[in-house]
C-alpha cells in the first residue's frame, strides 16, 4: 500500500510542475491545487498508514487499548488544507484580475517586470 | 507565564481585527496603526531586556508539556528580530500616514499590515516547526493581498510571480515537516534537534534538510532561486515595498539560521559548503543586476538579493564569529534597506518618476534630503563609520579565518560594486541637473504632491539615527550579537531551555 501510494504522489508532483510549467495561468493554479494534494498525501502516507481505532482513551486509564490511529498527520494535513484552500481562493481571484487587467493569459506575455 | 513573549503576536492580531471593525473608518484605523506598533516597541524592548536577563523565555501554549504543547521560545536572536520588526513597523505606519493613497486606505492596507506583522513576529517566537509553517502563510497571505492593492498591471505581472514561488516554496516546506515528523516523530524544533541524531538513515536526514534549503531560500531570495523578489518588489506602493523589503526575506533568512543551527547540523561539511556557493553567487548576481538597472525601487530590490548572500555567507562559514557577523549584518539590513526605500517614495513625491533619466536636482532642491540619502547608502556599501562598515567587516574576517580567500575577494568586490551603484543613484538623482526632456517637473505624475508632511521625514530621521547608532555605538550592538551566535552555536542549551528537565 505505501509503496502504490509513494509512485501516486510522484506522479500528483509531476503533474503538478508540468502543469505550473504550462503559459496558461488558469493551468498554473491547476497545478498549484495539485501541488497542495501532493503535499498533504505526503504527510498522510510518511507518518504511517496504522490501521487503528481513534485515538480515545477510556475514563480512568492512561493508556488506550490496543492500535490507535496518530491523530498528529491528520491535523496537520486538516490545517495545512485550511490554509491551501483560502490561499487558492486568493489566486483563483488573483488571475481573474490579472486577466482583466493585462488582457491576455498568456504568461509569456507577462513580461513588464522582468530585467 | 510571560507576557512579554505572547504579547508581540497579540499585539498585532488584536489592532489588526480592531482595525477591521472600524472598516469605515480611516481615520481610526491610522490611529490604531500609530498605537498598536508604537505599543508593539515598547513590548520588544521589554523582551529584549528579560530575554538578556534570563538567556532564554519559554511559553508553553495551553500549559502542556514541552514535546506536546506548542511552545513560543525567545533566545537573544528572536528578540532582535522582533525589536527591529517592531521598529520597521512603527516607521512604515507612520510613513503609511502621508503615503497611502486613500483608496488603499479603504481597502483594508492597515489591517493587512497588522496581520503581516503578526505573521513575522510569531515566525520568530515559534519553537514549533509545523506552527512555523503556519506562521508563514499568515504572513503570505497578508503580504499578498498587499501587494495586489491598486491592482495595476505591473502588480498583478508581479504577484502571479511572488504568489506561485512561494506556494510552491511552501509545498516544499510542508513535504519537508511531513518527511521529517515521519522520521522522528515529533514537531518541537528543540526535540527535533535532540532525536535527528538517532535516526537509522543519516543520509535521508541530509536529503530532508536540502529541501528545507530550497524552501527557505526561495522565501530568501537566494540564489539561484531569487527572480521573483526583483520581479514584484518594486510594483506595490512605496510603503509596502519598504515593509516587505525590510522584513519578508529576514524571515527566510532566520528559519535558515534558525533550522540550520539547531536541527540539521550533523552533516555541516556537506549542506553549508552548499550555502557558501549559494551565498556568494547569490551576493554576485545581486550587486551584477543591480548595476545594469536604471529604476530606483528597481536598484534596491537587487540589492536586496545581493545584501542576503552576506547573510547567508555568516550562517554558511559556521564559526562564530561568521555568525556573528551574519546577527550584525541582518540588523542592519533591515534599517538600512527599509530606509532607503523610504527615501525612494520621498523622491517619486518631489519629482514623479523612479526612472533615473527622469529624476535630477533633488540635491539643489533638498540638501537635507540627499543628506538622508547618504547615510543609508554608504552604509549598505560599507563606508565606516557607517553600520554597514562593522558588519561588512565581520563577515569578511571570519571568511579569512576560515581561508576562504576567494569568497573574502568576492565579498570585497561585490562591496566595491555596491558602491558603484549608489554613487549611480546620487549621481542620477540628487546630483545632476535636471533633464531637459522633463518639463514640469512637479507634474510629471499627474497626482504628485509636494513630500512636506512631517510623517515622511520621521520615519527616515529614525531609520537614519538608528544607523548612525549601530555604526558609532557598535560596541553593545556587537556583544548582543555575541550573545545571539554563542546561543547559536550552543544548541544544547535551546534543548534544555525548552525540554527542562526532559533532555538527556
Amino acid at each position: 500500500m505505501e509503496t502504490l501510494m509513494a509512485y501516486v504522489i510522484g506522479l500528483l508532483f509531476a503533474a503538478s510542475i508540468y502543469m505550473m510549467l504550462r503559459r496558461s495561468i488558469v493551468k498554473l493554479v491547476i497545478g498549484l491545487i495539485i501541488l497542495s494534494n501532493a503535499a498533504n498525501l505526503l504527510i498522510f502516507v510518511v507518518s504511517g498508514l496504522t490501521r487503528g481505532a481513534p485515538p480515545l482513551i477510556p475514563e480512568g486509564t492512561a493508556e488506550a487499548a490496543g492500535a490507535v490511529a496518530d491523530p498528529l498527520p491528520q491535523a496537520l494535513i486538516l490545517t495545512a488544507i485550511v490554509i491551501a484552500f483560502s490561499v487558492l481562493a486568493f489566486a483563483v481571484v488573483l488571475i481573474r484580475r490579472a486577466y482583466e487587467v493585462v488582457g491576455t493569459d498568456d504568461l509569456a506575455q507577462m513580461k513588464d517586470t522582468d530585467t | 507565564m510571560n507576557l512579554e513573549l505572547v504579547l508581540p503576536i497579540l499585539i498585532p492580531l488584536t489592532a489588526g481585527a480592531l482595525s477591521l471593525a472600524f472598516w469605515r473608518s480611516v481615520r481610526v484605523q491610522r490611529l490604531l496603526a500609530v498605537i498598536a506598533t508604537g505599543l508593539l516597541l515598547g513590548v520588544s524592548i521589554w523582551l529584549m531586556r528579560s530575554t538578556i536577563a534570563q538567556g532564554f523565555l519559554v511559553v508553553e501554549v495551553g500549559s502542556w508539556p514541552a514535546p506536546f504543547s506548542i511552545v513560543l521560545v525567545s533566545d537573544v536572536l528572536g528578540a532582535i528580530m522582533i525589536v527591529l520588526t517592531s521598529i520597521i513597523g512603527l516607521a512604515i505606519a507612520i510613513y503609511s500616514l502621508a503615503s497611502t493613497p486613500p483608496g488603499h486606505e479603504k481597502f483594508g492596507y492597515y489591517p493587512l499590515m497588522h496581520l503581516l506583522l503578526a505573521g513575522v513576529s510569531g515566525a520568530f517566537l515559534t519553537g514549533d516547526i509545523f506552527n512555523l509553517f503556519v506562521w508563514f502563510e499568515v504572513m503570505l497571505l497578508a503580504s499578498f493581498a498587499l501587494l495586489t492593492l491598486g491592482g495595476e498591471r505591473a502588480q498583478m505581472e508581479g504577484a502571479i510571480k511572488y504568489v506561485t514561488l512561494n506556494l510552491f516554496s511552501s509545498a516544499i516546506f510542508l513535504s519537508a515537516v511531513g518527511l521529517l515528523y515521519g522520521m522522528v516523530g515529533t514537531l518541537n524544533m528543540a526535540d527535533i534537534a535532540q532525536k535527528v541524531s538517532q535516526v537509522e538513515d543519516p543520509g535521508m536526514v541530509t536529503v530532508v534538510s536540502l529541501l528545507f534549503m530550497v524552501s527557505f531560500g526561495i522565501k530568501a531570495a537566494a540564489f539561484p532561486l531569487f527572480f521573483w523578489l526583483p520581479a514584484s518588489y518594486h510594483t506595490p506602493q512605496v510603503a509596502v515595498s519598504a515593509l516587505f523589503a525590510g522584513l519578508l526575506t529576514k524571515v527566510g533568512v532566520y528559519a535558515l539560521y534558525r533550522v540550520f543551527t539547531l536541527i540539521f547540523t550533523q552533516d555541516v561539511g556537506y549542506t553549508h559548503t552548499i550555502m557558501l556557493w549559494a551565498a556568494t553567487i547569490t551576493m554576485l548576481t545581486g550587486v551584477l543586476g543591480a548595476a545594469a538597472q536604471f529604476e530606483f525601487r528597481r536598484i534596491l530590490s537587487f540589492h536586496i538579493v545581493s545584501q542576503i548572500g552576506y547573510m547567508l555567507l555568516g550562517l554558511a562559514l559556521f564559526t562564530p564569529l561568521a555568525l556573528i557577523g551574519g546577527v550584525f549584518y541582518i540588523m542592519h539590513h533591515i534599517i538600512v534597506k527599509t530606509n532607503l526605500f523610504l527615501v525612494s517614495g520621498i523622491t517619486y513625491r518631489l519629482l514623479g518618476s523612479y526612472e533615473l533619466k527622469n529624476l535630477g536636482g533633488v540635491y539643489r532642491q533638498r540638501p537635507y534630503l540627499a543628506l538622508l540619502f547618504l547615510i543609508p547608502a554608504l552604509s549598505l556599501a560599507g563606508i565606516p563609520p557607517l553600520s554597514g562598515f562593522f558588519a561588512k567587516f565581520v563577515v569578511i574576517r571570519a571568511s579569512l579565518e576560515a581561508s576562504e580567500y576567494f569568497i573574502s575577494g568576492i565579498a570585497l568586490l561585490v562591496g566595491l560594486l555596491t558602491l558603484y551603484s549608489m554613487i549611480k543613484i546620487w549621481a542620477e538623482v540628487f546630483w545632476k541637473k535636471v533633464p531637459e526632456h522633463v518639463t514640469d517637473v512637479s507634474r510629471l505624475n499627474g497626482e504628485v504632491k509636494d513630500p512636506r508632511s512631517w510623517a515622511f521625514y520621521v520615519p527616515v530621521v529614525g531609520l537614519a539615527f538608528c544607523t548612525l547608532i549601530i555604526g558609532l555605538y557598535g560596541q553593545p550592538i556587537y556583544v548582543l550579537a555575541e550573545t545571539a551566535a554563542d546561543q547559536l552555536m550552543n544548541p544544547q542549551l535551546y534543548i534544555e531551555a525548552v525540554l527542562g528537565g526532559q533532555s538527556k
